[in-house]
């Protein structure tokens, strides 16, 4: 019963979508106010309708009612209850369900925080949302239902694949599908404003937090997920240029771009054209990832049902969203004046300079994701294009834009100098060449030593734009204090995105550092490596809810002490007649000592001993990354909605 | 061309990019529905030859074989590369114990696999081999272009590799791919 409620409510939701986009789209062309103020409702009601759908598929998995097809064949009455409630959203169907529900969710903010918008912006902008949601709701009515019974119920399910059964992975997909999706937000903005024929500074200011949030969301799930590969692939990397990692990245690349080129919009009403497109392209791209991975097109190590019917589904869909959309672009773009002229060096100069190049590494990107299936397409030829290649191309368009990420902020708008910017960085430019010369001569190769000069040059002046707002050293301790108490909480946030790009390219050129090293041991040995003693002590059995375990006992020593116990281990689970390897970490925030247990021959372990220098910082560069966005988020000026009113006078802070 | 019209043609470039993209995955689709394109495929070398020379003894008390036996049976053989330590090895041996139910020739060859261990495998699971050569050293396995265990090979009447699977043979590779192959070479 309860499954047929939740298909109900699926099927409501898709109705009340379908009336989210005609009413308020329609009431908006024909400047009827009561039809616009239906846009909210609906909004909410659909969210409340997909929430009990959401609801009861939960329901079914959590009650092992293997009469329901997707339950059956992704659960286990074994199973533990977090993965009973996560796994709804660990396979095709609940995913779809669950990027439906995320969709709502925007809807329904949109209709909640934009109570400041013009009410014909907001009409269309639910409306558009409202358009994407039928899209993905029939799709998942049509070709993808959750709630699908079979009969008779196996006896049990067939378990769920056993590298999702993880506790980090459970709050993966929710958090990357909220970035994916919040996207369609900034998107429906682009399509209202097209529709509107008309944009301007304050479009840019509503832009902007939806785009911040997502991208906070995105940045997170993007490093979560890159995290779980870290620790449960057991490989020793964090970035393997897979498909499904590359289809998480691009909208990453563009959304970034996007958010900087609303700033430009906002404050000097340039680039207009340019945001739109950005907009557009960013959630096409969150789409189109989607389906390449669903479809089967492209290769990957993420197991997803691929079925190429599923796929005609998904790309007539991406047709209607995408080519609509650009069609739409194509006719009512031109019609959007440019204004605000600047000249090449200024701050819409630097940011412009950003978007070229984060759109060239997408670019890159993209070619190298889609240039094997072109390649096996039209030429019959088996190539797999990997780490070199990205390595080859994205470093060097990424080293510029690591450079000027921190000049930027410095310049002027409209006309900039650029010394002024360059000198007040001068400590920065030093202690940034010193540590590059270090690793130079020391360990590293050419490219991680620039790494490691960039990270410093980025962490240290991302500060500079506090320091010299503060006029910290120049002015009395409490004059700095003030001012610094005065600062804009977008002004951290800033500073803290950059700051945190930094930390993650440090952990990135310190991973270059990495060691690695295969030994075979038997228990009672142990083996030397990146200047530790690894003892192997024992190896024992051990059973796990719906696994059996083989547990590795390792000491790790450094001159003889200890410095850490690490439990490395095989499960393998016999429902779904696969294995996997918990690699054990041991961190001190500076490096990694990461072991893996492998096969077992005549009472040898076949291990792999890694130390990973920096590996921590990817995460935590990322972690701060996403925090500056929120930081930003906080600051009222940038609030959702929020009026903008003159600060305060007083406070002593100059303009920026 | 006037600067509106140039400015037109610009806007609708991304719109013309996404619909070329758009078709081209629409063709992509419409072959792999038809079984005529499959991305995931990894083809092996030797798919229409003859295997690489190579003769092998047997393991323990079974018989080993060379190529040129292998190429003189007039009828499809497969070979399988199998370990007794290999965990997918395991899934698939209930699949090949039913193929060779329906009188396929199965002939194994242990890659890098200690006698006594292989055959303890086999008595404790069944043996589905005809034949079973021991390849300690795993050189042939590298000669063939095999990338892990298990890893299976039909031959045709003639010795020439038809098909090749890299991973157990599940029954749904059985049934789709491995038992229809085997129909057309009949």
């Amino acid at each position: 019963m309860i499954p047929e409620l939740g298909h109900f409510a699926l099927a409501l939701a898709c109705a009340i979508a379908a009336a989210q986009t005609v009413l308020p789209i329609w009431g908006a062309h024909r400047n009827d106010a009561r039809l616009m103020a239906a846009a909210p409702a609906l909004a909410l009601g659909q969210l409340l309708a997909l929430l009990a759908a959401a609801a009861a598929l939960v329901w079914a998995s959590v009650a092992d009612d293997f009469t329901v097809q997707n339950v059956a064949e992704n659960s286990h009455t074994l199973k533990p209850l977090l993965y009973k409630v996560t796994g709804t959203w660990g396979n095709h169907e609940g995913s779809i369900l669950l990027w439906g529900l995320i969709l709502a969710l925007c809807g329904g903010a949109v209709a909640a925080f934009g109570r400041g918008l013009p009410s014909a912006l907001r009409a269309r902008v639910i409306g558009v949302l409202g358009g994407s949601s039928v899209g993905f709701l029939l799709f998942c009515l049509l070709a993808s239902n959750p709630f699908n019974r079979i009969w008779p119920p196996p006896f049990d399910g067939r378990d769920m694949n056993p590298l999702l059964q993880d506790a980090g992975l459970a709050f993966h997909p929710p958090i990357l599908y909220a970035g994916y999706v919040g996207f369609a937000v900034p998107f429906a903005f682009a399509v209202a404003a097209l529709l509107e024929g008309r944009i301007d500074a304050a479009w840019g200011r509503w832009v902007r937090p939806w785009t911040l949030a997502s991208w906070c969301l995105l940045t997170g799930g993007i490093a979560l997920g890159s995290w779980w590969a870290y620790y449960e692939l057991g490989w020793g990397g964090f970035w393997f240029w897979d498909p499904v990692e590359n289809a998480s990245l691009l909208p990453w690349l563009t959304g970034t771009a996007l958010l900087h080129s609303a700033i430009v919009v906002e404050k000097r009403e340039a680039l207009k054209v340019w945001t739109v497109l950005l907009a557009i392209g960013t959630f096409s791209l969150s789409l189109s990832g989607t389906f390449l991975v669903r479809s089967g097109i492209l290769n990957s190590v993420h197991a997803f049902a691929n079925d190429p019917t599923r796929g005609v589904f998904i790309l007539g869909l991406l047709g209607l969203v995408i080519g609509g959309s650009l069609l739409l672009f194509a006719f009512r773009a031109p019609v959007l004046a440019a204004s605000g002229l600047f000249a090449p060096l200024s701050r819409e100069g630097a940011l412009v300079l950003n978007n070229v190049l984060l759109c060239s590494i997408a670019a890159v990107v993209i070619t190298g994701t889609l240039y094997p299936l072109v390649a096996d397409f039209v030429f019959g030829a088996k190539i797999s294009v990997g780490a070199p290649f990205f390595n080859a191309t994205v470093l060097p368009l990424s080293i510029p834009l690591l450079l000027a990420m921190v000049v930027a902020p410095g310049l002027a708008w409209k006309r900039a100098r650029l010394a002024p910017a360059l000198i007040r960085l001068w400590w920065a430019a030093i202690v940034a060449l010193a540590v590059g010369l270090t690793a130079a001569l020391g360990p590293a190769k050419a490219f991680p030593a620039l790494a490691f000069g960039a990270a410093a040059w980025l962490i240290l002046g991302s500060f500079a734009e506090i320091v010299e707002r503060t006029r910290l050293f120049r002015t009395s301790l409490g004059e700095s204090w003030v001012r610094f108490a005065g600062l804009r909480l977008s002004v951290f946030g800033t500073t803290l995105g950059h700051a945190g790009m930094g930390v993650l390219v440090a952990g990135v050129a310190g991973m270059s550092l990495a060691t690695e090293r295969v030994v075979l041991l038997h228990p009672g040995e142990s083996a030397e490596s990146a200047g530790y003693t690894w003892a192997l002590d024992s190896l024992r059995d051990e059973a796990g809810p719906n696994y059996a375990e083989r547990v590795a006992t390792m000491r790790i020593l450094r001159n003889g002490e200890l410095v850490a116990r690490m439990e490395p281990s095989r499960r393998s689970f016999p429902v779904q007649k696969m294995t996997t390897t918990e690699a054990a970490i041991h961190t001190n925030g500076m490096a990694d000592i990461y072991a893996v247990l492998g096969e077992e021959r005549e009472g040898a372990a076949l291990m792999r001993l890694h130390y990973n220098p920096l590996a921590p910082w990817i995460w935590v560069g990322a972690l701060i990354m996403s925090l500056g966005g929120g930081l930003s988020l906080l600051d009222r000026r940038v609030r959702v909605g929020a009026p903008t009113r003159a600060r305060s006078a007083g406070s002593g802070v100059q303009p920026a | 061309m006037s600067p509106l019209a140039r400015r037109r043609a610009l806007l609708l470039a991304p719109f013309g990019a996404v619909a070329l993209a758009g078709a081209g995955f629409y063709t992509v689709l419409g072959r792999m529905k038809q079984g005529r394109f499959d991305p995931h495929e990894v083809p092996s070398q030797l798919i229409g030859r003859r295997p690489p020379d190579f003769s092998l003894p047997g393991l323990a008390q079974f018989q080993g074989f060379d190529a040129a036996t292998l190429a003189s049976q007039g009828r499809p053989v497969l070979v399988n590369f199998f370990a007794s330590w290999c965990v997918p090895c395991l899934v698939e041996h209930p699949e090949l114990m039913a193929l060779q139910r329906d009188g396929l020739p199965i002939w194994g060859i242990a890659y890098k696999d200690q006698p006594n261990a292989a055959t303890a495998f086999l008595t404790r699971n069944g043996n589905p081999f005809a034949r079973i050569a021991a390849d300690l050293p795993g050189r042939v396995a590298i000669e063939w272009g095999v990338y892990g265990v298990p890893e299976s090979y039909l031959l045709d009447a003639n010795g020439i590799i038809r098909w090749r699977t890299a991973g157990p043979i599940t029954p749904d590779v059985a049934n789709e791919q491995l038992r229809p192959k085997l129909k057309a070479l009949a």
